[in-house]
């Protein structure tokens, strides 16, 4: 077995101890912090490209695994083990590399922060979790790193805690991604039930190899579902959970309230990815049929993993539209682009899936690192209505920016073109139904529209930032109000144009002529040939998306661009024409009063209920019995006072007093003693001489 | 009255004086001296038992009485041991002050 495959834990392990050591290193030791993170994730990324060479050298079919037992119950092993396969290999690459730039860029986002140290420590504990995530080759191992990283994605969005939004923010997050993982673990219960393995590849024993699956499809339970579908359902409530799938993605936006690395870093391109990977992990046991069926026919899982998926994908871009705050606007924009994510694994498998979500990490962390990068120039602003005009202070942001927006819409020839193109060629050619094909589509025409919105609001114009005296969603209160926005150093612009050269050129590793990627991601060989381009509807689909493209960008410049917008409270063109809808999508279709109106009303209304049964039923009862207690201790207490204690006392002053009379005897005078001696003795001869009289 | 007779009379007066002695003088020293008196007066009766007793030739009396001299000897090294003591403690020799044993 290769070095690199028996060695691969070091690729988590070293961020993961890197973060151990900044816990217990000094807030005042910024630069131990900042490189150790720094230096254990380059060498992570080194490793992962090692990894990565390796599964590229050594043919792609293989799946190497490293499997070790892990502690025993009964007579069973509970086995762990890491993987490198293609996916790994391609996952670990891209996570040790978008976290090394994000990592290099929060030193300047952070740098005015004080808690600079413990921010390294989240960082880097969150990436190890992550990596932990994508090597694992046993759901068990898979699930405990899943919680890590939902663990240090609670504390890196109540990072800034003393903003009560965002400790409420926090809370929100991971209680609302528990809720999916609850049926995360029933399935990997239910799993374990039925194949005795947690192991996704173990030799042909796997609970993803065949023997295992064969097991799973024929055992039908409730309503004729196999069991294989139950289990892949229920995982999938987790990886919704994680990836902000609809109805479980209120809290994404709400994320937001995290330090801007963070949002580009968990909530762009790695934790809410983790839930697509997952799927497109298990994505044998999704799509595992009986075998009769024709091979390609979708299970029930993966046409509920499209409808969510294509709901999610329409709804994030239609909420979007109306959004104010720059960094909801992108989150939005990631619960949409996940939606597409899960389509794409839904209609066409895990490389039209996996694909897009490598392109997306790239250009979406970049938009969010430009984001970051306009709110620290914009000295902690976040409404993109006090924007305005930031083109001319801030020109690499700018380029970089408008980068990742054309890759985020799908312009022709970046990366989102042609990793979202595959995503709807595949959802046209879906058997079931083309719904979810005209949902993606018009999906992608809101997110050109919504995009152009943002980038007229924010870059184009003149600067609308003075008007305002105060804001209290700033980051950075110590920067003085009213100075122009000035551009961020080096180590904030540096990853942005290494991002930005990612998201203008990645998708080249995918196009239909060359589709290198995918051919990776299921281990076969790829070809160059402009014959992919022949392929059924493959140019008129290319053309179609790019006018939806192009139809959308026009859209959105001829109400936001043409005419610049003036002042920061003039109200948005499209609210004046439709205040109504304008106001649903600001509210984001009131999901978020839906829930409390609902779930949190009756979770409220339990928690009066259960109060009311702990204080008087509960409590009444303990009452009484601890009542009875106290009158069974009172007569105890009465009968020792008066009967116990009475009667002794009695018997002690008996002796005491038989004692203090007869010690009277003893006087201590030894002449006294001896008197008593001799009148005895003279008592006794006198008797003795009666006697011998008588 | 015979030679025995004689003796034990001797003897008993001996014990009285020694009792009277050991019961009535203040002084430790003397309180000891007539304990020595009442021992040799004891001894003295061992003597004319075995004198006049049935069967002279055996020393059983002599024995004895060599005996209880040794344990008076010892007896009377440790009173005085004990009364030295308590003369250090409470420098006086009055019996009827060392009263603290009392109940």
């Amino acid at each position: 077995m290769a070095w690199i495959v028996q060695n691969l834990w070091l690729v988590p392990a070293l961020p993961i101890l890197a973060g151990g050591v900044i816990a217990v290193t000094k807030q005042r030791h910024r630069a131990v912090a900042a490189s150790l993170a720094i230096g254990s994730m380059a060498i992570s990324f080194l490793l992962a490209l090692c990894a990565f060479a390796h599964v590229l050298l050594h043919g792609t079919e293989a799946k190497e695994v490293f499997n070790f037992p892990w502690l025993q119950f009964g007579t069973e092993w509970l086995k762990l083990g890491w993987i490198l396969d293609p996916l790994t290999a391609v996952m670990i690459v891209m996570v040790t590399f978008v976290g090394l730039l994000i990592f290099i860029f929060s030193v300047g986002y952070m740098s005015d922060d004080k808690n600079f140290t413990r921010f390294f420590c989240f960082l880097a504990l969150f990436a190890g979790a992550m990596l932990g995530v994508v090597i694992a080759n046993s759901l068990l191992l898979l699930f405990m790193c899943w919680e890590l990283v939902g663990l240090t994605s609670y504390l890196l969005i109540g990072f800034w805690f003393d903003k009560p939004s965002a400790a409420a923010a926090a809370k929100k997050a991971f209680i609302v991604t528990r809720i999916g993982d609850l049926g995360f673990f029933l399935g990997i219960a239910w799993l374990y039930f039925e194949t005795h393995t947690l192991l996704f590849y173990d030799g042909g024993a796997g609970c993803l190899e065949h023997s295992a699956l064969t097991t799973l499809v024929t055992h039908a339970t409730i309503y004729g579902l196999t069991a294989s579908t139950g289990i892949g359902l229920l995982i999938f409530c987790g990886a919704a959970g994680k990836s902000g799938q609809v109805p479980l993605h209120v809290w994404l936006p709400d994320a937001m309230e995290g330090p801007t690395p963070v949002s580009a870093l968990i909530h762009a391109a790695t934790m809410v990815a983790a839930g697509v990977f997952l799927i497109a992990r298990i994505y044998p046991l999704m799509s595992a049929n009986i075998a009769s069926l024709p091979p390609l026919t979708p299970t029930v899982a993966l046409q509920v993993v499209t409808w969510i998926g294509a709901i999610t994908a329409l709804f994030g871009a239609l909420v979007a539209v109306a959004q104010y705050d720059i960094k909801r606007i992108l989150a939005y924009s990631t619960v949409s682009q996940l939606g597409y994510m899960m389509m794409g694994l839904g209609v066409g498998g895990p490389s039209v899936g996996m694909f897009h979500l490598i392109t997306h990490a790239f250009f979406k962390a970049l938009l969010f690192l430009g984001a970051g990068s306009v709110i620290h120039g914009c000295s902690g602003e976040q409404d993109i209505r006090h924007m305005g005009g930031i083109r001319k202070f801030m020109p690499i942001t700018f380029a970089a920016y408008t980068c990742g927006m054309l890759a985020l819409c799908g312009f022709p020839l970046f990366a989102g073109f042609w990793s979202k193109d595959e995503i709807l060629h595949s959802a046209f050619a879906w058997s079931i139904s083309s719904i979810p094909f005209y949902m993606g589509a018009f999906g992608a025409l809101l997110t050109a529209f919504y995009m152009t919105r943002q980038m007229c609001y924010v870059f184009i114009g003149t600067y609308r930032g003075h008007a305002h005296a105060s804001h209290d969603q700033e980051a950075h209160s110590h920067h003085a109000h009213g100075h122009d926005p000035h551009e961020s150093p080096l180590v904030m612009t540096a990853p942005l144009a290494i991002l930005a050269v990612f998201a203008v050129l990645l998708g080249f590793l995918g196009t239909p002529a060359w589709p290198w990627f995918q051919s990776f991601l299921e281990g076969e060989h790829a070809t160059f040939s402009f014959a992919g381009f022949a392929a059924a509807n493959t140019v008129q689909l290319m053309l179609a998306s790019s006018l939806i493209v192009f139809l959308g960008l026009f859209v959105g410049w001829s109400i936001y661009g043409r005419k610049p917008i003036e002042s920061a409270t003039a109200p948005d063109a499209l609210a004046v024409a439709q205040p109504f809808a304008m106001s649903t999508l600001a509210h984001a279709f009131y999901i978020d009063a839906l829930y409390g109106a609902t779930i949190l009303r009756l979770n409220a209304w339990f928690a009066i209920l259960s109060d009311v049964a702990d204080r008087f039923v509960w409590g009444g009862f303990v009452k009484a019995f601890s009542f009875f207690i106290l009158g069974l201790a009172w007569l105890d207490n009465f009968f020792d006072k008066y009967v116990v204690n009475a009667g002794f006392d009695a018997g002690c002053d008996t002796v005491s007093l038989s004692g203090r009379s007869l010690s009277l005897l003893q006087r201590g005078r030894v002449q006294g003693y001896l008197r008593t001696i001799g009148v005895a003795l003279i008592v006794i001869v006198i008797l003795l001489l009666w006697g011998a009289k008588a | 009255m015979s030679q025995l007779n004689a003796y034990l009379l001797v003897s008993a007066l001996l014990f009285s004086i020694g009792l009277a002695g050991a019961l009535l003088r203040r002084n430790a020293i003397l309180v000891l001296i007539g304990i020595e008196l009442m021992l040799n007066a004891a001894n003295l009766n061992f003597i004319a038992f075995w004198r006049y007793g049935p069967n002279p030739a055996a020393l059983t009396g002599i024995m004895f009485t060599i005996f209880s001299i040794t344990v008076a000897a010892a007896e009377a090294a440790v009173g005085l041991g004990i009364i030295l003591a308590v003369y250090r403690h409470t420098k006086s020799t009055d019996i009827s002050q060392m009263n603290t044993l009392k109940g």
